[in-house]
C-alpha cells in the first residue's frame, strides 16, 4: 500500500519520555484515516509529527522518517515551515486568533504566503467557509471577530482557515473533543465531504467517531501502533487481543 | 479560597475574638496605609496653597520661571518632562520589546533565567549612579559621536539644533530610556508568555515562520500588555529624578531641541530645594502635586491595563 | 514565489538577530557602569575612606565613614517602620482581603510601588521637615513609605504560595485562625517574607531624591534622629557635579560601596527566590492538574 504520508521507524520524545515508539504506518490519499487509542497512548504526539508540530514544543524531539509523497520532511534540507504549509493541522481546542476578523482569520495563511489581491482573497474567504460549511452562517458578519462565533463555528473557521492555504494533508487532533453532539456531527459530515479531495488524517477518542468516519483505523497503545487496517475489519474482526479489548470496552 | 473560620469560631468565644481582633488589626494597618496616601494628597495640596491662590491656572500655562521677581509657573517643567519621556519611550520601548520577544520566544531554555535576571539588574542600579555613569561615560559619547552625527543628519528639524554638549535633553531622554527597560521588557515579556501556545500552534501550522508566527500570533494577542508595558515605563520616565537631575542641564527654559538643557518637573524640585522657601517652596510643591497627578492617571491606567501582571515590575532594587 | 519564499526565510532571520541585538544593546550599559563604577572607584578606597567622616576639598583623611553610617541608620530606621506595615498589609490583603476593601488596598499599593520617590519625599518634608527641620526621622519615614508596597506584595506572594490544605490542616486542628495565619508564615512563608524585605531594603538603600528632600546630608558623625544625616547617595550626588578630582574620586568610590551592597542584596534574593520559584511552579502545577481532572 503506496500511502500519501509514510512513516519509517517513527520515534518521538518528550525529554526522556518516549512517547512514540517505531512506528511504520502508511496514510493513504483521499481517504479518512482515524488514529484511536487510551489518553496517553502517543497518538497527538504521533499525529504531530506528521507535519512537524511536534518539534515546536519545548524539549520534544523527534527521530526517523516521515515520506510525504516519496520526500522525507525530516531531511535536514527540508523546509519545517513548507512541511507545514503542504500538511494542514486542526486542533483540539479551536484556537481562532482573537484580534483577527472572521474574514482576516480565514486569510491569515494566504497573507502569509504574499497574497494581497483583495478579489483572490475575497474567492478564498468564499472557498473554505463553504468547504467548511460555515459559510452561510457567517457570510453576513466577516468583520466580526473570530471568536464571537461559538465554539463549533470556531472550530469549522479553524478547518476553513486550514483549508485555505491549499493543503494536500489535513490533520485533526481529537477535533471535536471541546463540542457538543450537534457541532460534532456538523464536523463530521464535513470531514466526509473532503475526503475526495484531501488525505485526511484524524486523531479521537471516540470509537463510534472513528468508525462512522473513517476508510482506516490505527490503534494504539503505550506509544506503539498495535494495529492498522481498514476501519471495518479493524472493528469487527481485530487481529490483536489488546485491540479487541480496547473496542470492546473491556480495558484494564 | 475556603473560608471554614466562621462556623468554627462562633463555638469557640475566646478563639472567635481573637480572631476579630487579629482581622481588624491587620485589617486597620492595611487602611492605615490607605490612609496615609490619602493624606499624601491633602497634606501636599495644602501646602501648595500659597502658590495655588497666588498663580492660579496661570501656573500651567505660564513659561515664567523667575526667582527675582518671585513669578513661578510649571509649564516649562511639564514640557520637558513630555520630552523626555517622549526620548525615553522612542528608544527605550522598542528595545524592550525586542528584548521580551527574545527572551519568551527564541532564547534557548537555559539562558532564559539568567539573562532575565541580568536585564532586571538594570533596574537594581541606583539612580544617582546612572547619573554618575551619564556624566562621565554617556557624555563623552554623545558630545564625540552622537550628537554631532545627529546635527549633520537631521539637524534641520527643529528637534536638533544647537550644541553637541551633551548635558540635555537627549543625554537624558537615553538615560531614561535605559532605565525603563528593565520595566517594559518584563511586562511585555510576561504578557507574550501568557499568551496560550494553542495560538502559536495556529499560526505555526499554517506555515508561519518563527518571526510571523510571533506577530501575528504573540504580539497581537499581547498588544494591550504591551501598551501597558508601555505606560508602566512612562510612569517611571515621568517621576525618575536623580539620574535626569544629573544630566537634563537644569535650565527653566522651553526649547524643542533635545540639545538644549531643559528640566522636568522632578528635576525642578530636587535643584531648587535647600534654597528655596517662601512663595518658591510652594509653588516646588504644587509642581510635585501635578506630578502626583500625571504619575497616579499614568500608573492606575497601566494598573487596569496590565492588571496583576504588574507584579512583573522588576522590584529589585535601585531607586529613582 | 521561490524568492517571495526566501525573502520571508530572511526576514525571520533578520527578526531573530535583531531581538539578540536589543538584548546586547541593554546589557552594554549594565556592563559599563560595572566597569566603571569598579575602576573609577576602586583606587579611592582605603580604610580611611571607610572610616573618616567627609572633608572639604583638599582636606586629608576625608572618607565616607559618616556617610555608610548614616545609610545604615537611615535603611534600619526605614525597617523599623516599613516592615511591619507591608508585613501586615500583605497578611491582610492575602488573608482577609477576598472583598471590595481588600481589593482596593492591593490596587493602591500597586500604584505607589510604581510611585515617584520625589514626591514621596515631598510628601516627608510637608509632614515632618516643616516641624522639626531636615532630620533622620523625616528621611527614614520617606523610605519606609517606598518599602511598604514592595514588602507587602512580596508577603502577599509567599502566602498565597502556601497551599489551602495547610491552612485547613491547622484550623481542622481547633487552632485559631490569627495562630494558623501566624503559625503559616513563620513556618512557610519566612523565605518569602525575607526576600520582601531584602527587596525593599536594596531599593531604599539607593535612593536618592526623597533624602535631598528629607535628610539633606551632613558632614558629620550625626546619628540623632532629629539632626541632618550624610548618606551614601547624597555623596555620590553633591560630589559627582564637583569640579575638584578629589571629590570626584569620592563619589565614585562611594557608588562602588553603594552598589556593591545593592548588588549583593539582589543577588541574595535571587538565589532565595529561585528556591520559592520551584515550589511556585509545583503548587501552579497541581493546580492545572486539577483543572485539568475537571474537565
Amino acid at each position: 500500500m503506496e500511502g500519501k504520508i509514510v512513516t519509517e521507524r517513527l520515534n518521538a520524545f518528550f525529554g526522556e519520555v518516549h512517547a512514540v515508539k517505531n512506528i511504520n504506518m502508511s496514510i493513504p490519499a483521499n481517504a479518512i484515516t482515524a488514529i484511536i487509542g487510551p489518553s496517553g497512548c502517543g497518538k497527538s504526539t504521533l499525529i504531530r509529527c506528521l507535519n512537524r508540530m511536534h518539534e515546536v514544543v519545548r524539549g520534544a524531539r523527534a527521530a526517523g522518517k516521515v515520506y510525504l509523497d516519496g520526500e522525507d520532511i525530516y531531511d535536514p534540507e527540508t523546509d519545517p515551515v513548507e512541511v507545514r504549509r503542504k500538511v494542514g493541522m486542526v486542533f483540539q481546542k479551536p484556537n481562532p486568533f482573537p484580534t483577527m476578523s472572521i474574514y482576516d482569520n480565514v486569510v491569515a495563511g494566504q497573507r502569509l504566503n504574499g497574497e494581497k489581491d483583495w478579489k483572490k482573497l475575497d474567492e478564498t474567504v468564499e472557498r473554505s467557509l463553504k468547504l467548511a460549511a460555515l459559510w452561510d452562517e457567517v457570510k453576513d458578519h466577516l468583520d466580526a471577530s473570530g471568536v464571537s462565533i461559538s465554539g463549533g463555528q470556531q472550530q469549522r473557521l479553524c478547518i476553513a482557515r486550514a483549508l485555505a492555504v491549499e493543503p494536500e494533508v489535513l490533520l485533526l487532533d481529537e477535533p471535536c473533543s471541546a463540542l457538543d453532539p450537534i457541532a460534532t456531527a456538523k464536523i463530521e459530515d464535513l470531514l466526509f465531504d473532503l475526503k475526495d479531495k484531501y488525505t485526511i488524517a484524524i486523531v479521537t477518542h471516540n470509537m463510534q467517531q472513528a468508525a462512522r468516519i473513517a476508510d482506516f483505523t490505527a490503534f494504539m497503545y503505550m506509544g506503539e501502533l498495535i494495529e492498522f487496517g481498514e476501519t471495518k475489519k479493524l472493528f469487527e474482526n481485530p487481529v490483536e487481543e489488546l485491540t479487541e479489548k480496547y473496542i470492546t470496552g473491556r480495558f484494564g | 479560597m475556603m473560608r471554614p473560620t466562621r462556623k468554627h469560631g462562633s463555638r469557640r468565644s475566646r478563639a472567635s475574638l481573637e480572631d476579630k481582633l487579629f482581622k481588624y488589626s491587620v485589617m486597620g494597618i492595611a487602611a492605615l496605609v490607605l490612609a496615609l496616601l490619602w493624606s499624601l494628597v491633602v497634606k501636599l495640596v495644602f501646602d501648595a496653597q500659597t502658590s495655588i491662590e497666588t498663580f492660579g491656572i496661570d501656573f500651567l500655562t505660564s513659561t515664567i520661571w523667575d526667582p527675582n521677581r518671585d513669578l513661578y509657573t510649571a509649564l516649562p517643567f511639564i514640557f520637558g518632562t513630555l520630552m523626555t519621556s517622549a526620548v525615553a519611550i522612542v528608544i527605550g520601548v522598542p528595545i524592550s520589546i525586542g528584548i521580551a520577544i527574545y527572551l519568551s520566544e527564541l532564547a534557548p531554555a537555559w539562558i532564559r533565567e539568567p539573562l532575565s535576571f541580568l536585564i532586571e539588574l538594570l533596574a537594581a542600579v541606583p539612580s544617582v549612579i546612572y547619573g554618575l555613569w551619564a556624566i562621565y561615560t554617556l557624555r563623552p559619547v554623545l558630545t564625540g559621536s552622537v550628537e554631532p552625527f545627529l546635527m549633520d543628519a537631521l539637524g534641520w528639524t527643529p528637534f536638533f539644533e544647537g550644541a553637541a554638549f551633551g548635558i540635555d535633553k537627549l543625554a537624558s531622554g537615553i538615560i531614561l530610556a535605559v532605565m525603563i527597560i528593565p520595566t517594559v521588557a518584563s511586562v511585555s515579556k510576561e504578557s507574550m508568555m501568557a499568551v496560550p501556545d494553542s495560538q502559536r500552534e495556529a499560526a505555526l501550522s499554517l506555515g508561519a515562520t518563527k518571526y510571523e508566527s510571533t506577530r501575528m500570533a504573540v504580539l497581537s494577542y499581547a498588544r494591550s500588555g504591551i501598551f501597558g508595558a508601555t505606560i508602566l515605563g512612562l510612569g517611571r520616565a515621568v517621576g525618575e529624578t536623580m539620574a535626569v537631575t544629573m544630566t537634563i542641564g537644569n535650565a527653566n527654559i522651553i526649547s524643542w531641541s533635545l540639545l538644549d538643557p531643559g528640566q522636568t518637573m522632578a528635576s525642578v524640585i530636587a535643584n531648587n530645594w535647600g534654597e528655596a522657601d517662601g512663595l518658591m517652596l510652594s509653588s516646588l510643591i504644587e509642581i510635585g502635586v501635578v506630578l502626583f497627578i500625571v504619575a497616579l492617571l499614568i500608573n492606575v491606567c497601566a494598573r487596569l491595563m496590565v492588571g496583576r501582571v504588574m507584579k512583573a515590575v522588576p522590584m529589585t532594587g535601585g531607586g529613582l | 514565489m521561490r524568492s517571495y519564499r526566501s525573502r520571508r526565510k530572511w526576514k525571520n532571520r533578520i527578526a531573530s538577530l535583531l531581538a539578540l541585538v536589543c538584548v546586547l544593546v541593554a546589557l552594554v550599559p549594565l556592563v559599563s557602569i560595572l566597569m566603571e563604577v569598579v575602576s573609577r572607584g576602586a583606587p579611592a578606597i582605603d580604610w580611611a575612606f571607610l572610616t573618616e567622616r567627609t572633608k572639604s576639598s583638599g582636606a586629608p583623611d576625608s572618607g565616607i565613614g559618616n556617610a555608610i553610617l548614616g545609610s545604615l541608620l537611615l535603611v534600619m530606621w526605614a525597617s523599623l517602620i516599613g516592615l511591619p506595615f507591608g508585613i501586615l498589609t500583605g497578611v491582610y490583603v492575602s488573608e482577609y482581603g477576598d472583598n471590595w476593601f481588600g481589593r482596593t488596598v492591593r490596587f493602591f499599593n500597586d500604584i505607589l510601588a510604581n510611585f515617584p520617590s520625589v514626591v514621596i519625599g515631598l510628601f516627608a518634608y510637608s509632614l515632618i521637615v516643616t516641624v522639626i527641620g531636615f532630620s533622620l526621622i523625616s528621611g527614614a519615614f520617606a523610605l519606609a513609605i517606598i518599602m511598604i508596597p514592595i514588602v507587602a506584595n512580596t508577603t502577599e506572594d509567599a502566602l498565597r504560595m502556601v497551599p489551602n490544605s495547610l491552612r485547613e490542616a491547622s484550623l481542622a486542628l481547633g487552632v485559631p485562625r490569627w495562630r494558623t495565619v501566624l503559625k503559616v508564615i513563620i513556618s512557610n512563608g519566612r523565605s518569602g517574607l525575607v526576600t520582601g524585605a531584602l527587596l525593599a531594603i536594596a531599593r531604599v538603600a539607593g535612593e536618592t531624591a526623597p533624602l535631598i528632600l528629607t535628610s539633606f546630608g551632613n558632614n558629620f558623625w550625626e546619628t540623632g534622629l532629629t539632626e541632618p544625616v550624610a548618606a551614601l547617595p547624597l555623596v555620590i550626588f553633591r560630589n559627582a557635579m564637583s569640579p575638584y578630582a578629589d571629590l570626584q574620586e569620592q563619589a565614585w568610590g562611594a557608588a562602588l560601596v553603594l552598589i556593591t551592597m545593592v548588588l549583593s542584596l539582589n543577588v541574595v534574593v535571587r538565589l532565595l527566590t529561585r528556591k520559592r520559584m520551584k515550589l511556585y511552579k509545583a503548587v501552579k502545577k497541581t493546580w492545572k492538574e486539577r483543572l485539568s481532572l475537571n474537565v
